[in-house]
């Protein structure tokens, strides 16, 4: 049984969130660090370089790093107060068992015995049930290396299809509309095209919240004369001095895009050379956009009609761009064709492969890219292999050491490991760097089939809210206590370096994983001594995949400010090369490891493929009885479920707790005025949080922010309809209505803003 | 110490994006730690995503220390205006009055005015300050007029500011537009710009309410 204690409060006074604020030590002014360590921040996929200063085994503050490329020491505010989450009163200084005689639930145990007991569980379930009940969550914020590791861990250790991460939430939908399109799945531009377009289009991504540091790129494309053009159903901080504001209906981007796509081809606005010498696929597409006609792209998008054809024009006729879109069309159960639609728009144009001429999107989670590429994706192997490919499987199994017909074949989204759980087929979980019953949607299920585990562990450096269903936790590092790499939002691969130790019994991730594995009597091939040894194992797997690794080392990073992957070890004749690695893709006349020569685009004849994109509305459409729209999304001071940013003082006092943006005119229909709380349902959940009356979100749509639990969870409501082939869930709509609260709901008062 | 003479600050509140990256980073600088010294102002968010940074503007004679009864202002021949000096400052809270940007901060705890000093233990050895070193969007930008020339071709400094009767020079400098009606703006008349209806909060309604 894992079920948390049903009172909360212990648990809370216990493990938290409490709120990390500057202590003596570090507000001290005369206290010089001992050393200041070049690394990047622990949060989201941009990797901001930033140095930490680090005093008697403490992360004391930061120094900016202004020698760093990408953001010359530019940072957002979870940047700057990322140190907080060192040196925590909430940190797990040892391993926890379940311990339903004390109120907390959880008692403090010995490491090793720790380790011991979940072997034993382990063991047990899988003589019992077989290899495939137990299941691996991980996550996209953890290092290349610790993501290799989990993939290999789950296939070789454990030999279980069943692994998948929380880059299912996130980076899936592009990733698998970048492959049907490009055979790559990576933005193709450094960012620093971006200030070189005339022309940027922003579909769906609250930049200046979810990458602050993008800003200053557009911003800087905007002073060198460029237009902008943004696309969501809210004005958000960087849509309000934009030039064109296309509020979109949530659900309905591939309308807009096959609406610009027939208006290109309507007036002549289309690269034909490009389209004939390196596409296939346009005519059906054609064909198939032809009935987009403005009227009704109006109609569906909820878009007037002038605005779509003046967006058209500007995108028909500007001689570069730079287009990027986000969750905002990602997080749909059409979430692959939104993407297919874009990069039709951006192949029509013939804009891409050159300086100023770029397409991208624009990844969540630190290693966002770095976490889709190597293996712990359910149907992936290392270097972006596919585990159902023969050819790959028998490379793979030969540098794991293992039988190919031992490697177990795909598993299932993590979504759908859940729907396992829930119907006894997985009855053992282990989890890392994962908090489902925050983000995934219709969390009330998440946390029903957690209830109905035989044995779960989690591995974390906090009680997470998902940690607190566990039989097990066992403390693991914090981004600063390791090394290793991350590919950020340019497909750069950067160095995160070690500032500090573990305290405690605290462990590094793959240290925990390797004692599992010995403790399981399963060593062989989890015996590494440092993230080095894990990382030239990758890159020997990695080597001749399209996400080729093998010509990076620690050392090469370090001296080009970060490698762009495919980054090859061996020329297209085989012999040695040394490679500054791909900061560009599809360049005219390069050389990939698919194509070899055939064309730019990553197919055996080098060409990019137009994919008809047919509009869907989305999986719950709104009606009488749920008349609104729900989207959700992040605000600028909290970082996807808040384990580390719902502990740092200064982030949660910039916004305490969710608010329900909605639009005046609704307000006033509802008898809602700014401040009131409000009670948002959905056919799976409600919740009740104060209203924000604003002119900035369409009418008929409302918005809540997904990084709290419990009861201020907007994932109570959000539905579990994912894409049929990436698998994303529906974050960004389903129907909702609101009506005013009879009072405030029963935590209020009672629990810290950060706490639920 | 000092601040070196080719080195300025700028403000430009269009790129603005209200993160509040330079409210979190002015509490890490060594001089006011643990105190945020910089403003944020949220215009109206009711109807618009708008925020404004306001350092402190460094005036060439500035009128905090001009009505301070104390003599506890100072002004450093770099042009920093520096927080009031603790054994002088009499907390009376004139210069907070005075201040036509708003910018001084009584600290009542400490009995004494606090303000931005432009990082000056970062500032004076040449190193950006703060909020000027993180700010994603470079609303707050510490460099060379040449720098910022060659940057942002759209917009020119302004150091001339108008207040009813009163014009006031500044070290600091507000990006405005290189050209209104074809001339180049030589201030801003700030009692003039506090116009009751910004015309912004229409257009921004009329989009979202689907109007032709």
């Amino acid at each position: 049984m894992s079920n948390p204690p049903s009172n909360l409060l212990p648990i809370l006074d216990r493990f938290g969130p409490h709120l990390n604020r500057s202590s003596p030590v570090r507000l001290a002014t005369d206290a010089e660090p001992d050393r200041l360590v070049k690394t990047h921040c622990c949060f989201c996929g941009q990797q901001c370089g930033i140095q930490l200063k680090v005093k008697d085994n403490v992360v004391t503050g930061f120094e900016p790093w202004y020698d760093f490329p990408f953001n010359r020491g530019m940072l957002c505010p979870k940047g700057v107060k990322r140190y907080l989450q060192g040196a925590h009163p909430d940190r797990l200084l040892t391993a926890f068992k379940r311990d339903t005689s004390v109120p907390e639930g959880f008692s403090p145990m010995g490491y090793q015995e720790a380790i011991a007991r979940v072997a034993t569980e382990i063991g047990r379930i899988q003589k019992t049930y077989g290899n495939s009940a137990v299941g691996v969550l991980s996550g996209a914020s953890l290092t290349v290396e610790k993501a290799y590791l989990m993939g290999k861990f789950a296939r070789v250790c454990l030999k279980t299809p069943y692994i998948d991460y929380n880059g299912r939430l996130c980076m899936v939908s592009a990733g698998a509309g970048n492959k049907k399109a490009f055979g790559i799945d990576r933005a193709a531009n450094p960012w620093s095209d971006i200030p070189k377009a005339e022309l940027i289009w922003i579909s769906g991504a609250n930049v200046a919240e979810c990458a602050p540091i993008t800003t200053e790129y557009v911003w800087q494309a905007r002073e060198n004369g460029a237009r902008i053009i943004v696309v969501d159903p809210r004005i958000t901080p960087l849509a309000r001095t934009c030039d064109l504001f296309l509020p979109v209906k949530p659900g309905r981007d591939i309308a807009l895009f096959n609406g610009v796509l027939h208006l290109m081809i309507e007036k002549g606005w289309i690269d034909r050379p490009f389209i004939e010498q390196f596409t296939v696929g346009f005519d059906k597409v054609a064909e198939h956009v032809a009935s987009w006609n403005p009227a009704k792209t109006a109609e569906v998008t909820g878009i007037p009609e002038r605005l779509i054809r003046q967006a058209a024009e500007w995108w028909g006729t500007a001689k570069s761009s730079f287009l990027m879109h986000a969750r905002g069309i990602e997080h749909h159960s059409h979430g692959v064709q939104n993407v297919l639609g874009s990069i039709n728009m951006v192949l029509a144009s013939g804009r891409i492969g050159r300086e100023g001429c770029g397409y991208g999107t624009i990844t969540g989670q630190a290693n966002g890219q770095g976490g889709r590429e190597h293996g712990q994706k359910c149907d992936q192997l290392p270097g972006w292999r596919d585990i159902s490919n023969p050819v790959d499987r028998a490379h793979i199994a030969k540098i794991w050491g293992i039988a190919e017909p031992d490697m177990p074949g795909p598993g299932v989204d993590c979504y759908e490991m859940f729907r396992k759980i829930d119907n006894g087929e997985i009855k053992g979980l282990i989890s890392l760097c994962f908090n489902p019953v925050v983000s995934l949607p219709d969390n009330n299920f998440i946390a029903r089939a957690l209830g109905k585990l035989e044995f779960y562990v989690a591995i974390d450096f906090f009680m997470n809210e998902t940690a607190r269903h566990a039989d097990i936790v066992l403390p693991g590092s914090l981004q600063e206590e390791d090394e290793g790499v991350v590919t950020q939002i340019e497909g750069k691969v950067i160095k995160i370096n070690k500032a500090v130790d573990c305290p405690g019994d605290a462990r590094q991730d793959w240290r925990i994983v390797q004692d599992i594995a010995a403790a399981l009597d399963r060593p062989t091939g989890f015996t590494f001594t440092e993230p080095r040894a894990i990382f030239d194992e990758l890159r020997t797997a990695s080597k001749g995949g399209v996400a080729d690794y093998s010509g990076i080392t620690y050392e090469k990073i370090e001296r080009q400010y970060g490698v762009c992957w495919p980054c090859y070890s061996e020329g297209p004749s085989g012999k040695p090369i040394d490679h500054a690695g791909t900061p560009r893709l599809f360049e005219p006349g390069s050389w990939n490891v698919v194509a070899r020569g055939a064309g730019p685009f990553y197919f055996p004849d080098g060409k990019a493929r137009f994919n008809v994109a047919p509009y869907t509305p989305p999986a719950e459409d709104t009606d009488t009885e749920y008349p609104l729209m729900l989207t959700t999304g992040r605000v600028v001071s909290q970082f996807l479920s808040g384990t580390q940013t719902r502990r740092i003082g200064p982030l949660v006092d910039q916004y305490p707790e969710p608010r329900i943006e909605m639009h005046p005119q609704l307000a006033e229909r509802m008898g809602i005025k700014d401040g009131d709380w409000v009670t948002a349902e959905s056919r799976r959940g409600d919740c009740t949080l104060q209203a924000m009356v604003v002119t900035t979100i369409r009418p008929d749509t409302i918005f809540i922010p997904y990084h709290w639990p419990g009861r201020k969870s907007a994932n109570q409501l959000t539905i579990s309809a994912q894409d049929p082939i990436s698998k994303i869930p529906e974050y960004k709509v389903c129907a909702a209505r609101i009506r005013k609260a009879d009072g405030p709901p029963d935590w209020a008062g009672r629990l810290e803003p950060q706490q639920g | 110490m000092s601040v070196p003479g080719h080195l300025n600050f700028y403000i430009d509140p269009a790129r603005c994006i209200g993160c509040q990256a330079c409210v979190q980073a002015c509490t890490e600088c060594d001089t006011h730690k643990g105190i945020s010294m910089i403003h944020l102002e949220t215009v109206d968010r009711a109807h618009s995503t708008q925020t404004i940074p306001v350092v402190c503007m460094h005036c060439d004679s500035p009128t905090c220390a001009e009505v301070c009864p104390a003599d506890a202002i100072k002004r450093t021949p770099d042009g920093v205006v520096q927080s009031a000096r603790k054994p002088r400052c009499i907390a009376c809270n004139n210069c907070v009055l005075a201040c036509p940007f708003g910018v001084p901060k009584m600290k009542v705890e400490f009995e004494l005015m606090m303000k931005c000093d432009m990082c000056y233990d970062r500032s004076s050895v040449g190193l950006k300050p703060m909020c000027a070193s993180v700010c994603p969007s470079q609303a707050l930008f510490f460099g060379t007029r040449e720098e910022i020339e060659a940057a942002r071709p759209q917009s020119a400094p302004i150091d001339r500011f108008q207040f009813g009767n009163q014009t006031i020079t500044t070290k600091v400098k507000m990006m405005g537009p290189r050209s209104v009606a074809g001339a180049r703006p030589e201030h801003l008349d700030v009692t003039a710009a506090l116009d009751p209806n910004p015309p912004g909060r229409s257009i921004s309604l009329g989009v979202l309410n689907g109007s032709r």
